[in-house]
């Protein structure tokens, strides 16, 4: 493998020295850059360099969902590879592939002692992007600004797998101008799944019909969650329903990148 | 009972289409799950509770053949006979020995899943014996023949009027009666079969190796006549279900019961010792244990999937699920439908029929968190899936089609490099431009035409992210692609 390049972003030569690897996910990277550049600007605003290793690709979630567990093992490789370069923490926008490396590493290598101690060492070092924010920068308020009426959806992996909770709350509860409403069964999966929703297609979509209902009763205009996939599931279904209700990820709110 | 697994997207989608089903899986939510919430909210510590009932079972599984053998011990001490049934085969041709020799005529059940592993009813019918269950859930689906919708609750698929129907015996229109009416109804019918019955059957909650007990939980009290007036009484428990002492009984029942029904307590729970004694005013003149292995050794030697033994059976995952609560239990079809049913009927009757099963979860995670000993579902069901594609489980081979297993291979070729990655994304993107309109695709090609059945999907974007840092860094004035090491 070749030395990995990266891409230090760095508004001011005085910043402070701490910094933090940016695990972008292959989704962020290909479906919503947006959401990338809004993390790196939360980020920068709390003084935080970004380090983004530009040689990263996928962390080997979709074929390990899939059963694939030797080409999955290939990628999560590359991944460790990658990463070990890296020092400090790494701050990933995503619940779902932030779970790949903490929960599921130590379950893929588990064949190989060696490199599970490795998968371990950076999975350590992983940490989803708000609970990054409050567990490890102890901030409590980005002091970020939206003003729309919005609902929270809480993904599955962020919730389930990471078990992380109040740290959206808190973030968003700092955030001036933001209404949030309730979102009755906002712990509900909406049916994503990966492969799921396009292998069993019928079950999912009758998930995110329900969902949907939920969104559409809590009458919020912005629909605000934390992973990609999700995100691309419900505002396709909403989208697919001619509602103009808008899907965004909560790194986008914190960095004012949406316009409601 | 007949293994239907690889029925499971037909089955999914009749049930998706029957709007009757949908406002009984409401119910199972609304109520069952609810319910759970707010009486594992009334414990002093519902995740201690939880962390010892895994304890003990993990416990257990861990030393299950002595637990089993000290069991069966006991309940041989007090003069019960203790069976042990390599597979269903052998445990029904052990029950029909017992009915033969007291010239049995008429079984009344209590209930039980592995009967339903056994086809028991069905074994016993085939001999001319009247065989009744006396659950009021079981009595509804057996006048229905139809399997078990729900291990808690068997007939929670049925409305009242369908139930009215079943519970007409001579063409007598009930359909204006309530659900109280009904229920007495059945218990008059029911009374009269525990009068004439010579032996039962029922299942087993725990067996206490240290006494040699069962126990059985129940809300209706069948379970206690059902243990009390027939002459015979033959209880059936798979060989996970035994816990080493009476000190352990209070957590299981503390956390099976309120994850089951949100009950603080059933309304009994039954403790069976053995046949009566001579200074005992009831009880039946002879007790059988029969303890079913039937494949589930192939959980327990599987390390990756022994967790599963630790199950108790509550139902607490099917309530929490979002996708039985759209497909049904009938759609997994075997006896244990659900999360639980997605992993352990794959192992008990073949993972190559029934690798649609792990394969139906969002691997959402409601079920981990409902789990009263904390078994980690999705876990397992990425290793069945895992399991289906290397084809090394059982003799069933891969389940995986050549498309499939070239699709990953590129997929792998195309996240080993960030320049191959941009190419396979530069692909994809070519490819699906001309169906796109202002970056949406309402209709996909091949596989990502699951997707656009009923989402718009969105176009790959034009700039990836380490494109736009790029540019970004241009803009602020500092450097780009810093090598580092």
């Amino acid at each position: 493998m070749t030395k990995p390049q990266r891409l230090v972003t760095n508004r001011s030569d005085t910043a402070p020295p701490a910094s933090v690897s940016l695990f972008a996910t292959c989704l962020v990277d290909q479906f919503a850059p947006d959401v990338g550049e809004s993390v790196v600007s939360v980020l920068e605003s709390q003084g935080i360099r970004v380090d983004f290793p530009t040689d990263q690709t996928c962390c080997g979630q979709p074929a390990f969902n899939s059963g694939f567990r030797t080409d999955a093992r290939d990628v999560a490789t590359r991944f460790v590879e990658l990463f070990e370069q890296t020092d400090g923490d790494i701050a990933c926008p995503s619940g779902s592939c932030a779970a790949m490396v903490r929960n599921y590493y130590p379950v893929l290598f588990r064949d190989d002692p060696e490199l599970r101690a490795r998968a371990e060492a950076v999975a350590r070092r992983v940490y989803e992007f708000t609970e990054y924010l409050v567990d490890v920068l102890g901030i409590d308020s980005t002091e970020s600004s939206f003003v729309a009426s919005a609902t929270y959806h809480q993904c599955c992996h962020l919730l389930r797998e990471l078990h992380v909770d109040e740290q959206p709350n808190l973030l968003l509860s700092s955030v001036s101008g933001l209404h949030m409403v309730e979102l009755n069964r906002a712990d509900v999966c909406c049916g994503f799944g990966g492969a799921f929703s396009v292998k069993m297609s019928d079950i999912s979509t009758a998930m995110l019909e329900e969902k949907l209902a939920n969104i559409e009763s809590s009458g919020a205009r912005i629909v605000i969650a934390g992973d990609t996939g999700c995100i691309m599931h419900m505002q396709g279904g909403l989208r697919r329903k001619g509602s103009d209700v808008q899907v965004v990820h909560i790194a986008e709110v914190l960095a004012g990148s949406v316009k409601p | 009972m007949a293994i239907q697994t690889k029925e499971f997207r037909e089955a999914a989608r009749r049930a998706l289409e029957d709007s009757r089903l949908q406002v009984a899986h409401e119910v199972v939510y609304d109520g069952f799950h609810q319910r759970r919430l707010s009486a594992a909210g009334d414990t002093q510590n519902w995740e201690d509770e939880r962390t010892r009932g895994k304890a003990i079972k993990d416990h257990t599984i861990a030393n299950l053949d002595y637990y089993l053998g000290k069991l069966a011990d006991n309940v041989e001490t007090h003069g019960g006979n203790a069976y042990f049934a390599a597979d269903v085969h052998e445990a029904n041709e052990y029950v029909r020995s017992v009915a033969r020799r007291h010239e049995a005529k008429t079984v009344i059940k209590s209930k039980s899943m592995v009967s339903e592993e056994m086809g028991l009813n069905h074994v016993l019918e085939a001999d001319g014996l009247e065989v009744v269950e006396t659950d009021l859930g079981e009595y509804i689906i057996q006048l229905a023949h139809e399997p078990p919708y729900h291990i808690i609750a068997p007939a929670v698929h049925k409305t009242r009027t369908q139930v009215a129907d079943l519970l007409s015996d001579d063409g007598e229109d009930l359909s204006g009666e309530d659900a109280e009416s009904l229920t007495r109804r059945a218990r008059e019918q029911l009374r009269s079969v525990f009068r004439r019955a010579d032996m039962s059957i029922t299942g087993v909650n725990f067996a206490v190796a240290e006494t040699g007990s069962i126990v059985l939980v129940t809300n209706e009290g069948n379970g206690r006549m059902a243990t009390t007036v027939p002459r015979v009484h033959v209880a059936v428990m798979g060989m996970e279900k035994v816990i080493p002492s009476v000190a352990d009984l209070g957590t299981m029942l503390r956390i099976l019961i309120r994850s089951a029904t949100g009950q603080r307590i059933s309304a009994y729970v039954t403790m069976v010792n053995g046949p009566r004694l001579q200074e005992d005013a009831d009880g039946p003149e002879e007790f059988h244990l029969v303890i079913v292995n039937n494949g589930r050794d192939r959980l327990l030697r599987d390390e990756s999937m022994r967790e599963s033994l630790n199950c108790i059976r509550c139902g607490a995952c099917m309530n929490a699920c979002p996708v039985y609560r759209k497909v049904g239990g009938h759609a997994y079809g075997w006896v244990y439908p659900g999360p639980i049913g997605a992993v352990v009927s794959p192992v008990l009757t073949g993972l190559k029929d029934g690798v649609d099963l792990p394969n139906a979860s969002t691997l959402c995670g409601a079920c981990h968190e409902a789990c009263p000993v904390k078994i980690n579902i999705p876990r397992m069901l990425l290793e069945l899936r895992a399991k289906a594609v290397e084809g090394d489980f059982d003799e069933g081979g891969s389940t995986a089609g050549a498309r499939e297993k070239l699709t990953w291979k590129i997929w792998r070729w195309g996240m080993s490099g960030r320049r191959r990655y941009g190419v396979l994304s530069k692909i994809g993107r070519v490819a699906l431009m001309p169906l796109s309109r202002r970056g949406w695709l309402k209709r996909a090609p091949g596989p990502l035409s699951g997707w656009t059945a009923s989402r718009d999907f969105p176009l790959p974007t034009r700039s990836s992210l380490a494109k736009r840092l790029r540019k970004r860094n241009k803009r602020a004035g500092t450097k780009r692609n810093n090598r580092v090491g």
